[in-house]
């Protein structure tokens, strides 16, 4: 069946010899090299249950009286946004079901791109010659952030409302082009009619389409590179050793597919996720408490919670506070994150290409810079919990707001120099360079060759 | 059948059990848990299949793949760089003709960008005001006004401007304190100087105004001043006065422009 297809295919493309090629390709075993699948799946799911939720939703700030199952909102009025939110978790069968799958791998996919990226990062897999590829990887993650923030936003909700209002006053931060960039993306003065329709836009066309397009690219640069490896015996610069895609790789990746699957609907059936009808609808003069923002947005609004109230005033112009850490933090670590592959090959002064990778342990600083880094945005992501924090320690705010202020610093220095610590005690640990093969020779005597 | 298939054949089965399960979920009313379940059931079931398969039926083979140097040989990159340079002659020969197809494509390209300016209204004046105006009466959002001896002492309520009920720039607190004039009533804007979130916590034991959003912590003993948290600027107060008829009016707009700052409130 599958063999006719193949000549079926061969006799109108000629395709045998890249079939050939493409069903033995050679996929280095080890299951880190698995985690950017996750988000193709993950990628993939939302992109079905996106669909789906599109059939239902309305993305209009309209009002309406809200008439369904239920019953604590029946008679209010509220925007078609978030009655259509209701009306296709309640009235719509399955629709809660997709409507939870959808939020949950949408958190999923987002932070598997995290742990992605740090495996990269850590294996030094970012090296040239796949400095190139780690720019797509990056610029996905900034994408992923939006679409996902897009996404939240458009229920309407109080919730997401707040959260809207506050990415709209970082929007207006942005020196000289910030009040015309508020006014043109949103349709008006916040909050606007046009602004969920200019969402809808960006959630289910513009960012999707720029997603699936640089994924698409990630992949085929992949497939024209090659998989790096780690070192072993036979595994040199020059080749890549590993199992076949078919069968043995397609099988595992099915695997990841299913346990995604499972995942994300396990935790849509049994994990409530942004009940919207507990937040109610938004109103500009209201506002939920504790109210925090999906994970990955978590470092931005722990920035602001931490941030000094400097701004900058001059010449009839004004800097407000919310620029410097909402956007120039942001866009600083983004920027630095795009050119790491740069900064690190000036840091090592090591213009070649490698497809051979590190260990983490071996490269120390770098395990301490990643390590740093993680704690760096976890210091803000706990930030973001501040008030929650003050509720439960039954400490003020404020002390709470200098102590995460502190952790933001300390820690990362801390988690640098312990994990660097760590790395150089286990890599001294681990045998030497002097480790031999034996081999019996024609005399049926032995001796040694050093293992590459 | 080997113990190892019969494994697998045990999984696909939970699949399939899986998906009738859906079926019938789905068919019968679409009971949220039970269709998730069942889904979650069938997709567990492959997944366990697939380990299955790639553990034991799978062969365990490697292959090796050769990795070129990506850096082409020296004859192919000098090949590709002549084709570059014989492709680029015919513009770069008239450097006026080159130089006027860059100008016409900025043009061009300027003018195609133009559109992106209909998406909007221009911001004008906009975010310097809100609706209060001299004699407007301040309503609650149920539309009652406020009158005097309304508000207990400690307590705060949400206000708009008469005709602009919900709109968001505008909207104020009006709290009372023991004292002061107006029998201790200020009105303040509730749109955060800092994110703009509504400013809704009253702490009347220290009178002071908390945004729940980020923290910012605002004086009203003191007009609305920053006392902690990343807020920047006061909270813009509202001036008001009791009409002859006792009712809360404004005696104007805010003086400075609300909610969160911008590159032109200078």
């Amino acid at each position: 069946m599958l063999e006719r297809f193949v000549l079926w295919v061969d006799d109108r493309l000629g395709a045998a010899n890249f079939i050939r090629h493409a069903l033995r390709k050679a996929f280095p075993d080890h299951w880190s090299f698995m985690l950017g699948e996750i988000n193709v799946y993950a990628f993939l799911i939302l992109l079905g249950t996106g669909t789906f939720l599109a059939f239902f939703f309305q993305p209009s700030a309209e009002k309406t009286i809200y008439h369904g199952s239920y019953a604590l909102l029946n008679g209010v009025a509220v925007s078609q946004a978030y009655a259509s939110a209701l009306r296709l978790s309640f009235d719509v069968r399955a629709g809660l079901l997709v409507r939870q799958i959808h939020h949950w791998a949408a958190l999923i996919f987002v932070a598997g791109i995290v742990v992605h990226m740090a495996r990269v990062f850590l294996t030094g897999a970012f090296r040239k010659p796949r400095d190139i590829n780690w720019m797509v990887g990056v610029a996905l993650l900034a994408m992923a952030m939006f679409e996902g923030f897009s996404g939240y936003s458009l229920p309407d909700d109080l919730l997401s409302g707040t959260g809207l209002h506050i990415a709209d006053s970082v929007l207006l931060s942005i020196p000289i082009v910030g009040t015309w960039a508020s006014f043109l993306l949103l349709g008006g003065d916040f909050p606007s009619a046009a602004m969920f329709a200019r969402l809808f836009v960006a959630h289910v066309f513009l960012l999707p389409a720029a997603i699936g397009g640089a994924i698409a690219l990630h992949l085929a640069i992949l497939w024209r590179q090659k998989h790096a490896q780690f070192p072993g015996p036979g595994r040199t610069e020059h080749n890549v050793v590993g199992s076949p895609l078919v069968p043995t790789y397609a099988v595992k990746s099915l695997a990841l597919l299913a346990a995604t699957a499972a995942t994300v609907t396990g935790l849509g059936t049994f994990v409530q996720i942004n009940p919207i009808w507990l937040f109610g609808p938004y109103h500009a003069w209201q506002v939920l408490t504790p109210a925090q923002p999906d994970w990955y947005i978590g470092p931005i609004d722990g920035a602001l919670r931490l941030s000094f109230p400097w701004s900058l005033r001059f010449w009839g112009h004004l800097i407000p506070s919310p620029f410097f850490p909402a956007v120039l933090l942001p866009g600083a670590i983004f920027t630095f994150l795009f050119l790491w592959p740069v900064i690190d090959r000036m840091i090592r002064r090591d213009p070649e290409s490698h497809h051979l990778l590190d260990r983490a342990r071996d490269v120390p600083w770098r395990m301490g810079l990643g390590v740093a880094l993680t704690l760096f945005a976890g210091g803000f992501t706990l930030a973001a919990s501040s008030d929650v924090q003050a509720r439960y320690l039954h400490l003020s705010v404020v002390t709470i707001t200098v102590v995460d202020r502190w952790v933001c610093v300390l820690a990362p220095l801390a988690g640098f120099f312990i994990a660097r610590a760590i790395c150089i005690a286990l890599r001294d640990a681990q045998p030497g360079p002097n480790r031999v093969r034996l081999f019996r020779n024609a005399n049926g005597g032995f001796e040694e060759r050093p293992l590459p | 059948m080997s113990i190892q298939e019969r494994s697998i054949a045990a999984t696909l089965g939970l699949a399939i059990l899986g998906g009738l399960g859906f079926i019938v979920a789905y068919t019968c009313g679409g009971d949220h848990r039970w269709m998730g379940l069942s889904a979650t059931v069938a997709f567990v079931g492959f997944l366990l299949a697939a380990l299955g398969w790639a553990r034991w039926l799978v062969p365990r083979e490697q292959v090796v793949d050769e990795i070129v140097s990506f850096a082409s040989e020296n004859a192919e990159r000098e090949a590709a760089l002549h084709a570059t340079r014989q492709g680029e002659m015919p513009f770069l020969r008239s450097a006026l003709l080159t130089r006027l197809l860059l100008g016409a494509l900025g043009v061009v390209g300027l003018a195609m960008l133009l559109p992106i300016r209909s998406l909007g209204p221009a911001p004008g004046r906009t975010l310097f005001s809100t609706r209060w105006r001299l004699g407007l009466r301040a309503l609650r959002e149920d539309g009652r006004p406020l009158k005097r001896g309304d508000l207990e002492v400690g307590s705060v309520v949400t206000v708009f401007p008469e005709g602009a009920i919900g709109d968001a720039r505008s909207q104020a607190l009006v709290l009372r304190l023991p004292d002061g004039k107006l029998d201790g009533l200020q009105a303040y804007s509730k749109v955060c100087t800092h994110a703009g979130c509504p400013v809704a916590l009253y702490r009347a034991a220290t009178e002071q105004l908390l945004c729940p959003c980020h923290q910012s912590l605002f004086d009203v003993r003191a007009d609305g001043r920053v006392v902690s948290g990343p807020a920047d600027r006061p909270l813009p107060r509202l001036p008001i006065a009791f009409d002859t008829n006792g009712f809360l009016i404004a005696l104007g707009d805010f003086p400075v422009p609300v909610g969160p700052g911008f590159w032109q409130d200078g």
